[in-house]
C-alpha cells in the first residue's frame, strides 16, 4: 500500500491540503468555542457572513488573480444568485418538497443563474482591457441591482405576473401573492444557510479553484494573464479561456449569494449589500490576501470582517480605525521602500540571501 | 417647455460631473491611478463650507475660497502619505489604498459631523431667471454651474498648453521616465495635479450642493462613481473628453428620469456607458491602447 509521504508530495498539492485543513480547523475551533459558550451571539451570527465573503472572495480570486481582469461587478453575480434562488424557494414552498432537497436545488439554480449571466456578461465586457473592462463590470453590477429594485413578480391561480411598476400593476386574483416586490424584495424566506453548509460550500469553492488552475486549462489562463499576445500565437483560445474563468467566478460569486439570501429572513437589494461598496470590499479581501492566493483570500476575509466586530467597543471609531489599518497594510505589504526593508530585516535575521532569480 | 427645462437641468448636473470627472481623468493621466477617493474630497468640501457658513457665519464666497484651499491641501495630503509611498507598485495595490483613504474621509465626517442628513443652503439665493413669458424658469445656480463648467475648462486647457508647469504635466502622462531625465520634477507635478483636481473638488461639491441640498457623509460617492464613469466614458486621461463625457452623462441622467422611468435613470446611464465602450473600447476621445510584442 502506497504510505501517504508529505514530503515526497508535490507542492502545490501539500498547498491545497493546508488550505482544506485551515478550513476544517477553524471550523472544529469554532463549533467547540459555540457549544462551550464563549463566543457572544453577535459573533455567531457573523459565521455564515464570513463563509459568504471567503466563497465570493475565492471566486474573485480566480479572475483577479488567475484570469487578471479587475472585475468591479461580483456583488451583482451575489445578487443574481440570491434573487434567483430566494425566488425558487418561495415558489416552493408550499408544495411539501423536502427542505434539504429544496436548498440544494435553490444553490443550483442561484449558481446556474449567477453563470449564466456571468457568461452572457463575459462575451462583450472581457472584448475590452483594464480600467475600462473594471468600469463595465461595475456598471452591470449596478444595472442589476437597479432593474432588480423596479421589478415585481406575482403568483396567482392563472401563473405568474410581471411588471416593472409596482405591486398593483400585476392584476393579482384574490388569492394572488408577491413574491418579489420591486425594493421591498422577497420577504419572509426560510433561513436554511448554516455554519456547516457555508464551510461546505467554502471546502467545494476551494476544490473547485485549485483543480481549475492546476489543470490544463488554468495554465492557459495564467498563460493569458502573464502574455496575450505569446498566449494566443501559441494557439490557446483566449475568449474560450477567458470566458471559462470569468463564468465559473461568477458562478462561486452567485453560490455566495445562494447562502447569502438563506441567511436572511428578508433579501432586498440595496446598494450596502449589493452595490458596487461589495464588490469592492471584497476586492480588498483579494489584494490584501494576495493575489493568486485562495487561501489568503479566505485568511483576508475571516481577518478583515472579525476586525469591525472586535473594535466594536470602540463605537463610532470602529470604522475609522478599520481604515487606518487597511491603509497600513497595504502600505506596508505594497510600499517597494517597505518591501525592500523587510527583505533586509530577513537576511539580518537569517543571515542569508535568498537566491535571485535568473 | 418641458424639454428645454430637462435639458438645461441635464447641462447643469453633467457640468458639475464634468468637473468632478476633471479631478478623476488628470490624477489618472499623470499619476496612472484611480483615486477612489476624490468623490469624498468633494463631500469634505461641502462639510467646510456648511460648517462656514452656518456656524462662522462667513460669507459664502469667502467660505467656498475656504473650502477650495482646505481640499487642495486635504488632496496634497493624501497623496504624501498614502499614494506616494506606494509609486511603483502594483496598480491594484494604489487602487485598495485610496478605497482605504475614502473610508477613512467618510468615517471622519460620519463622527465629526453626524451621520443625520444636513440640509445645505445654496451658496447663490436669487429668483429663477424667467424666460417665454413664466413658461421656463432657470434658477441662477444652473447658470452658474453651467458658466464656471466651461470658465474652469477653458482655464484649465490654457494652463496646461500655455504653461511651464502644465507642459510638466502633459510630459510626466506621456512618458514619466523621460520626463524626469529631461529634468521635470515628478513629484513635484503629481502633487499639483492632486492640488488643481481637490481644488475643482471643492467648487464642484458646492455647486452640487446647492443644485441638490442634502449634506451626508456620503454625498460624495456615488456623484463620484458618476463622475468617474464620465471620466471613462470621455477617454479616460483626456480633459475634453471629461467635459463631454461629463455633460453627456447629466443630460442622458436627467433625460431618462423624465422620460422613461425615474428608478432606472442609473441603470440607463450604465447602459449607455456600456455601449459606448463596446463600440468604442478606450471612451469617446480616448486614445487607443497600443501592443507591443
Amino acid at each position: 500500500m502506497a504510505k501517504l509521504n508529505i514530503k515526497k508530495m508535490n507542492k502545490n498539492f501539500r498547498g491545497q491540503l493546508i488550505t482544506y485543513a485551515m478550513v476544517i480547523i477553524a471550523f472544529v475551533v469554532m463549533q467547540i468555542l459555540i457549544a462551550s459558550g464563549s463566543v457572544s451571539y453577535l459573533l455567531q451570527g457573523l459565521m455564515v457572513p464570513l463563509c459568504i465573503y471567503s466563497i465570493v472572495a475565492v471566486g474573485l480570486n480566480l479572475c483577479v488573480g488567475y484570469l487578471g481582469e479587475l472585475s468591479l461587478g461580483h456583488a451583482g453575480f451575489m445578487c443574481v444568485g440570491a434573487f434567483s434562488s430566494a425566488f425558487f424557494t418561495k415558489c416552493m414552498l408550499n408544495t411539501g418538497m423536502n427542505e434539504t432537497v429544496r436548498f440544494l436545488l435553490a444553490l443550483v439554480i442561484g449558481t446556474l443563474t449567477a453563470a449564466l449571466f456571468g457568461y452572457l456578461i463575459g462575451i462583450p465586457v472581457l472584448r475590452l482591457r483594464g480600467d475600462y473592462l473594471a468600469i463595465v463590470t461595475l456598471a452591470f453590477g449596478e444595472i442589476i441591482k437597479n432593474v432588480i429594485n423596479v421589478l415585481y413578480i406575482g403568483r396567482d391561480s392563472r401563473g405568474f405576473h410581471f411588471s416593472m411598476k409596482d405591486a398593483t400593476a400585476l392584476g393579482l386574483e384574490e388569492d394572488g401573492e408577491v413574491i418579489v416586490n420591486g425594493a421591498k424584495g422577497i420577504m419572509r424566506i426560510p433561513s436554511q444557510s448554516t455554519f456547516l453548509i457555508g464551510v461546505i460550500l467554502l471546502l467545494i469553492a476551494l476544490f473547485i479553484c485549485f483543480q481549475l488552475v492546476n489543470s490544463r486549462s488554468g495554465r492557459a489562463i495564467m498563460a493569458i494573464r502573464d502574455n496575450r499576445i505569446a498566449a494566443e500565437s501559441v494557439g490557446i483560445n483566449i475568449t474560450g479561456y477567458k470566458l471559462l474563468a470569468f463564468t465559473i467566478s461568477a458562478a462561486i460569486a452567485g453560490a455566495g449569494g445562494v447562502l447569502y439570501a438563506h441567511n436572511l429572513a428578508t433579501l432586498t437589494a440595496q446598494p450596502a449589500n449589493f452595490g458596487y461598496n461589495m464588490s469592492i470590499m471584497i476586492l480588498v479581501f483579494v489584494v490584501l490576501g494576495g493575489m493568486g492566493s485562495f487561501r489568503g483570500s479566505v485568511i483576508a476575509a475571516v481577518l478583515l470582517t472579525m476586525i469591525p466586530e472586535i473594535l466594536r467597543g470602540l463605537a463610532d471609531y470602529r470604522m475609522l480605525i478599520y481604515s487606518i489599518i487597511l491603509i497600513a497594510m497595504m502600505l506596508f505589504n505594497w510600499s517597494p521602500k517597505f518591501v525592500a526593508f523587510r527583505q533586509a530585516q530577513m537576511e539580518k535575521l537569517f543571515g542569508k540571501k535568498k537566491k535571485e532569480a535568473v | 417647455m418641458s424639454f428645454l427645462s430637462y435639458l438645461i437641468n441635464g447641462l447643469s448636473l453633467g457640468s458639475i460631473y464634468a468637473i468632478i470627472a476633471l479631478g478623476y481623468t488628470m490624477v489618472y493621466g499623470i499619476a496612472k491611478m484611480l483615486n477612489f477617493a476624490h468623490g469624498d474630497v468633494i463631500m469634505i468640501g461641502c462639510y467646510v463650507v456648511f460648517t462656514m457658513t452656518n456656524s462662522f457665519h462667513l460669507d459664502p464666497l469667502a467660505s467656498l475660497g475656504i473650502a477650495i484651499v482646505f481640499c487642495t491641501v486635504l488632496g496634497v495630503c493624501i497623496e504624501k502619505i498614502a499614494y506616494r509611498p506606494l509609486r511603483g507598485a502594483n496598480a491594484l495595490a494604489v487602487l485598495i489604498t485610496a478605497i482605504g483613504v475614502s473610508y477613512f474621509l467618510q468615517n471622519l465626517a460620519l463622527i465629526v459631523f453626524g451621520s443625520d442628513t444636513k440640509s445645505f443652503t445654496s451658496i447663490i439665493e436669487a429668483e429663477p431667471l424667467v424666460l417665454a413669458g413664466g413658461k421656463l424658469k432657470i434658477p441662477v445656480i444652473t447658470i452658474v454651474t453651467v458658466l464656471s463648467c466651461v470658465v474652469i475648462m477653458a482655464a484649465l486647457m490654457l494652463f496646461i498648453n500655455k504653461s511651464k508647469a502644465g507642459q510638466a504635466m502633459l510630459a510626466v502622462s506621456e512618458d514619466r521616465d523621460a520626463a524626469q531625465l529631461m529634468g521635470v520634477n515628478v513629484n513635484n507635478t503629481i502633487s499639483l495635479t492632486f492640488a488643481i483636481g481637490s481644488g475643482l473638488a471643492a467648487i464642484a461639491g458646492v455647486l452640487l450642493c446647492s443644485a441638490y441640498p442634502t449634506l451626508s457623509p456620503y454625498t460624495g460617492a456615488m456623484p463620484g462613481i458618476k463622475a468617474f464613469t464620465a471620466a471613462v466614458f470621455g477617454g479616460i486621461g483626456s480633459i475634453p473628453g471629461a467635459f463631454i463625457g461629463g455633460i453627456l452623462l447629466g443630460v442622458i441622467e436627467i433625460m431618462g428620469r423624465a422620460y422613461i422611468s425615474s428608478q432606472l435613470s442609473d441603470a440607463i446611464v450604465f447602459a449607455v456607458l456600456i455601449i459606448v465602450l463596446l463600440v468604442k473600447p478606450t471612451g469617446i476621445l480616448g486614445r487607443p491602447i497600443q501592443e507591443k510584442v
